[in-house]
């Protein structure tokens, strides 16, 4: 009756071997290709070092300047825009300016890389049911898989720093922009699909000039969400070297320092409301004609 | 194509079965099978069965018959958007369900435009944006297009809400959007899917008046899309009645009105107003000895509400009625007018009805 209450396992040796022989494949994998891998991630590399000297180097009343002129121009409101110069004075005034401007460069290279991949799957995943079926288990693993799990071969692979931060943010910030690019094209209005079909649009004039703009709300949804995940990754990035709000964190964790932690949480939080009121912002004006006004 | 008379659209032999193997049913229905044993043994819907309909270039022809009476499906087997499952759709002598995928495009580009009945706007697009639509799926340049787009919303009454969006509009404008978006594309067949059926009856009967107007300068070949026998009776040159898939009357106004095919079509017809339908021709008695010359002379193609209108201060007696170039057909007295407006088989019932209480 052993094997009534204790479940029957594989063998303690056999099991051993296979995760041996399985670290051993990766770790041999690593050695041969890490460099290859490496290389192909150079440009990555590059422009996440460009946008973060931009930021940190140019002088903070320019880039505040520019924050407030896109969240203007995106939003055309001035009590968002007074938030942001709050925020940003307040951040700057407890001397958490360049950790911060570290975290936006990141953020912002994140979302870029996130939208770059996402909307194309997006976009595939919209027009055929076998895509979807094969990439939607693959975007619930992505989301519920802790993501300490994946840091390890990205490590293995590439080492500590940036690179890997930012693979792993991507990881875990990207299925929230794929999903929705997906929902907002297959939510698009049949009727004025076939409007389209009707007057002899193309697949390509289809995509442009009627599901892109039609999803557009939508994608945005997704745009503001991914930015919202990559914020909550900042921390978590920073143990493998990404520098920024997280890792003042992670020196407060570790020293029990309570008002360092706060602060920069408070940081966190208040780019992440920033951001988010603005995209959500832009995404409503992006709608302002579809509210039907005639019955 | 400005020196080649458009050749019209014919139909023939068209079958439409919905389901996964309707190839393999057509012979079955072709021979008899009926729609409802269609789908009780095999679970196939019958959209279309022998559909066969002649429309000359020029004239509006109108597709009745109420919901499900397979008369959307029709309508999209002229331009493709549904495949037939046999049978063969000629525009212009060119069989469109032999079209390869390019040449299908450029002939929906060029040769069809369509007006849908739930409008199908681009609610991101402002009107002129929308109205040129179809010209940059043709890749007209923008400048061309905002000319040509500009004149039609001009003719259809929207000159001013260029820049308005579609739901700034209401329904009636937006269908007129609609109507100049098709238009624009300059194509001799333009298709009408239910256009006025979403539409209040005043502004329907607004836009039918727009439509008619148009058709006198631009002389396309309209299909028109209704359930709404008042509508077909109006707009139709000719008219096809629709029901479960099968025509089962086609015709003039006055064939379907004075002679129904059958007691579906009959019922239809009773509601409808014959005063605004049916000629003068119909009725008149043609040319006898017995005509006496009051002096009045009507037209052969007003209708007899027209006709009762112009004639109610007449003096009695026979009126002649004359063809468009002034020659002599037949006489007609205001009685005979009177007697058609109300529908002759009812008369008749109640005739007979008298008759019998009376005896």
């Amino acid at each position: 009756m052993d094997w009534f209450y204790q479940f029957p396992h594989m063998d303690d040796n056999a099991l051993r071997d296979l995760k041996k022989v399985i670290d051993e494949t990766f770790r041999g994998f690593t050695r041969n290709y890490g460099e290859l891998i490496e290389g192909f991630f150079t440009p990555l590399q590059h422009f996440l070092i460009a946008a973060e000297r931009f930021m940190t180097k140019t002088p903070w009343p320019i880039i505040t300047l520019l924050i407030l002129a896109i969240a203007w121009g995106a939003t055309r409101s001035l009590r968002i825009v007074g938030g942001c110069l709050v925020t940003l004075l307040l951040i700057g005034y407890f001397d958490m300016w360049d950790d911060t401007m570290r975290t936006i460069s990141m953020i912002f290279v994140c979302t870029v890389l996130s939208i770059a991949i996402g909307l194309p799957i997006g976009i595939l995943m919209s027009r055929s049911d076998r895509v979807q079926r094969v990439v939607n288990p693959v975007l619930d693993v992505m989301q519920t898989m802790p993501s300490f799990v994946y840091l390890i071969p990205v490590v293995m692979l590439l080492g500590i720093g940036k690179v890997p931060g930012l693979i792993a943010v991507v990881i875990y910030a990207i299925p929230p922009m794929i999903r929705l690019t997906n929902l907002g094209i297959r939510l698009v209005d049949k009727d004025v699909l076939e409007a389209a079909d009707a007057f002899g649009a193309d697949n390509r004039q289809k995509l442009f000039k009627v599901q892109l703009p039609l999803a557009l709300p939508t994608i945005m949804a997704g745009i503001n969400q991914t930015i919202m995940m990559a914020l909550a990754m900042v921390v978590i990035a920073s143990m493998i070297g990404v520098q920024g709000l997280g890792q003042p964190v992670l020196k407060a964790i570790a020293n029990q320092y309570f008002t360092l932690g706060i602060f920069n949480g408070l940081a966190i939080v208040g780019i992440a409301i920033m951001f988010d009121r603005v995209s959500q912002a832009y995404g409503e004006r992006l709608q302002k004609h579809r509210e039907v006004v005639h019955g | 194509m400005a020196d080649h008379a458009f050749g019209g659209i014919q139909i023939r032999h068209l079958y439409k079965i919905f389901g996964p193997n309707a190839q393999s049913h057509v012979e079955a229905v072709k021979n008899g099978l009926t729609k409802t044993e269609l789908n009780e043994r095999y679970g196939h819907v019958l959209g279309l069965r022998d559909i066969n309909i002649e429309m000359p270039s020029g004239s509006i022809q109108v597709i009745m018959g109420l919901s499900g009476s397979g008369k959307s499906t029709l309508i999209r087997h002229i331009n493709r958007l549904i495949d037939p499952t046999a049978g063969e759709v000629l525009v212009d002598g060119v069989d469109v369900v032999k079209m390869p995928e390019t040449e299908l495009r450029e002939f929906r580009r060029h040769q069809t435009a369509m007006v849908f009945q739930k409008f199908a706007l681009l609610p991101h697009r402002s009107v002129l944006d929308n109205t040129i639509f179809g010209l940059e799926i043709q890749g007209v340049s923008r400048a061309q297009s905002i000319d040509t787009a500009m004149c039609w919303l001009e003719r259809v009454g929207l000159k001013g809400f260029e820049q308005k969006y579609p739901n700034q509009l209401s329904g009636g404008m937006q269908q007129r959007v609609g109507l100049a978006r098709a238009l624009a594309n300059d194509a001799p067949v333009l298709l009408m899917d239910e256009a006025y059926s979403a539409l209040d009856p005043l502004i329907r009967t607004d836009m039918q008046t727009v439509l008619l107007d148009l058709q006198k300068e631009i002389k396309k070949t309209i299909v028109f899309i209704t359930h709404d026998l008042d509508e077909a009776l109006r707009l139709g040159d000719q008219i096809a009645i629709l029901r479960d898939g099968e025509v089962i009357q086609q015709g003039s106004s006055q064939d379907i009105v004075l002679r129904p095919a059958d007691d579906y079509v009959a019922n239809f017809v009773k509601e409808v107003n014959r005063g605004r339908v049916v000629h003068v021709e119909a009725i008149m008695t043609p040319f006898g000895a017995t005509a006496v010359d009051s002096g009045q002379r009507i037209a052969a193609d007003l209708t007899i509400e027209e006709a009762v209108r112009t004639l109610a201060s007449a003096p009695e007696g026979d009126i002649i009625v004359v063809d468009p170039s002034g020659k002599p057909l037949g006489t007609v007295t205001f009685r005979q007018l009177a007697g058609a407006m109300v529908n002759a088989h009812e008369t008749n019932d109640r005739d007979m009805a008298i008759a019998a209480t009376a005896a």
